[in-house]
């Protein structure tokens, strides 16, 4: 445990003094702030009050773009700098560097999701008579299961390269593959198209989280994408010791 | 403290090392020696529980370093190849990551305490991508002494380092030597010479020879040769010594100097020092040469295919007598 913490604390402060993270939470923020504009703005015309799904909507998708950058460099980058070889002769387990990374990366997305809250924040001030509570916390406790799942799949494809680059678009390819992977579905219909809505990562997001609504499947989903992520990460460290 | 028994890696259809045998007790600098891509780097990686051999077996302390490796790198402090830092994050913050990752108390007085042991304690603040070469090699040096190991495997640890460094580092590393086990690899001789209390030389994956440096100087160099100076025509110099009992061979120099070979075990020095004055002639010089692990090392990991190009100096060769 102690392993993990030092790992992640690690990380996670070596992310502030790297420029991609800044790069990451600009994009984030900025792009935030003008789709945050123009949803309300929208809302005025068309005379309805902005509801929370205009901040959880499109913070969903940049997140699906942006996670990638923040963990392309996590693994990839110890194997190019050599630094793996120590944290893998030191005693540390594998999965405990795999873990150790990943939880780094979720604090710091957690930090982003956190200064995000000053749209809800402005949002329940403009709005009368606020925003639903309800749907507020169930969006922002469906974003943060999401990404975690996220960096997991992240950090774990990142172990496969020795260049951040390629791990960042090989991250980027399985995110929106697994987001999109339930389109066929609605063509295939029956038994397949169950299968890949319920590998889809999206499926247990907009339906339920996004809508304010809870449900015990989907926070199971996202709990089982992450571990099986991560265990997968840990294999790819330990069999890189045989390669 | 370290056994390593049949030892053998392949990459892929490649043979990296070749069924390595060799121990290394407690309060022993041991030197690995060898041409690039002999097999030094890829055995103290297997050492240090990077990587599994293919067959064969490391015991370190007692550990067997597969199935106990967390043991073996509890005891175990490498610095590898390739200098690992961070180079975003300052000396002590690395040092202190490094500290916390093997559960050290104390952390921070044993950081300064280390980073005054290699030299580095003025820089302590600074940030690793700003330092030089020799002192990056010295942060490492600091990484892999930070839990005071029992068991220290150094890859090329003095490459990069100024003179004054050099000396410094091996200083060091002897000290440490004294009391805990070294295995180091070096491309230079003179050092494992200097710092090694047993030097294993390393060809093609194979140990082609393993002893004391001053042992493997004896037994390879066979005979005795001597540099000899006169005054006047060396050159009549020549038949004269030829004659005596014992010499193998005499070569002249292009500087008008002399060597010859004798038998070993046979100092024939006084003989020829009075034959050379009886003769007439001014003895300036007798002086015996060692054969340098430069040398030895040349010849013994010389390529079979490729003879004399890697002979020691003028006419010297053990086959031809």
């Amino acid at each position: 445990m102690r392993n993990i913490f030092s790992i992640a604390r690690k990380e996670f402060k070596s992310l502030f003094i790297s420029p991609v993270a800044y790069a990451v939470s600009l994009a984030i923020f900025l792009i935030m702030g003008i789709l945050f504009y123009a949803n309300v703005l929208g809302a005025a015309y068309q005379q309805i009050a902005p509801s929370i799904q205009v901040v959880i909507g499109p913070l969903a998708t940049i997140l699906l773009f942006t996670t990638p950058a923040i963990t392309m460099r996590t693994l990839a980058d110890e194997q190019k700098s050599g630094t793996l070889e120590i944290l893998l002769t030191a005693p540390v387990r594998d999965w405990e560097v795999v873990i150790g990374k990943w939880l780094g990366t979720l604090a710091f997305v957690a930090l982003v999701l956190l200064i995000t809250w000053v749209y809800p924040i402005i949002l329940n001030q403009i709005v009368d008579p606020g925003i639903d509570q309800g749907s507020l916390v169930s969006g922002y406790l469906g974003l943060f299961l999401m990404v975690a799942s996220f960096l997991a799949i992240g950090v774990s494809v990142s172990s496969l390269f020795s260049n951040q680059i390629a791990a960042f678009f090989a991250t980027l390819g399985i995110l929106l593959a697994l987001w999109m992977i339930g389109y066929p579905a609605q063509i295939m219909g029956s038994m397949g198209g169950e299968v890949l809505r319920y590998i889809d990562l999206s499926e247990h997001f907009y339906p339920t989280f996004y809508r304010g609504i809870l449900e015990l499947k989907d926070v199971v989903y996202y709990l089982s994408v992450t571990s099986l992520a991560l265990l997968l990460g840990s294999i790819s460290v330990e069999t890189r010791r045989w390669r | 403290m370290i056994r390593v028994t049949g030892l053998t890696k392949d990459y892929g259809s490649r043979r990296a090392i070749h069924d390595l045998t060799f121990n290394a007790r407690k309060g022993e600098i041991l030197g690995f020696l060898g041409p690039n891509g002999a097999g030094k780097t890829t055995t103290m990686r297997i050492l240090t529980g990077f990587m599994p051999p293919t067959s064969g077996t490391v015991e370190i302390g007692g550990y067997d370093v597969i199935d106990h490796s967390l043991e073996v790198r509890r005891i175990v402090g490498y610095l590898p190849e390739t200098v690992p830092l961070y180079p975003d994050m300052t000396v002590r913050e690395y040092l202190e990551y490094m500290a916390s990752l093997r559960h050290l108390k104390n952390i921070e007085k044993r950081v300064t305490e280390t980073l005054e042991q290699v030299g580095m304690a003025d820089r302590a603040n600074g940030y690793i991508s700003n330092l030089s070469k020799g002192m990056r090699q010295r942060v490492g040096l600091a990484q892999a002494l930070i839990h005071q190991p029992e068991v220290l495997i150094l890859d090329e640890p003095t490459i990069g380092l100024d003179p004054a460094q050099v000396v410094n580092i091996r200083k060091l590393i002897k000290e440490i030597g004294q009391n805990k086990t070294v295995i180091l690899s070096t491309h230079i001789l003179p050092e494992a010479q200097q710092i090694c209390d047993r030097v294993m030389i390393i060809n093609k994956g194979h140990i082609v020879a393993e002893d004391t440096p001053e042992q493997l100087q004896a037994r390879l160099t066979g005979s005795q040769r001597v540099l000899l100076t006169v005054r006047g025509e060396s050159q009549d110099v020549v038949p004269l010594i030829k004659q005596l009992p014992g010499i193998l061979q005499v070569v002249e120099k292009e500087d008008g100097t002399l060597e010859y070979e004798s038998l070993p075990g046979q100092d024939i020095r006084p003989l020829v020092a009075r034959k050379i004055i009886e003769a007439g002639f001014d003895l300036l010089q007798l002086q015996p040469i060692n054969m340098s692990l430069e040398e030895i090392f040349l010849q013994l990991t010389r390529d079979e295919t490729e003879p004399s190009a890697a002979m020691p100096e003028v006419g010297y060769s053990m086959e031809e007598n």
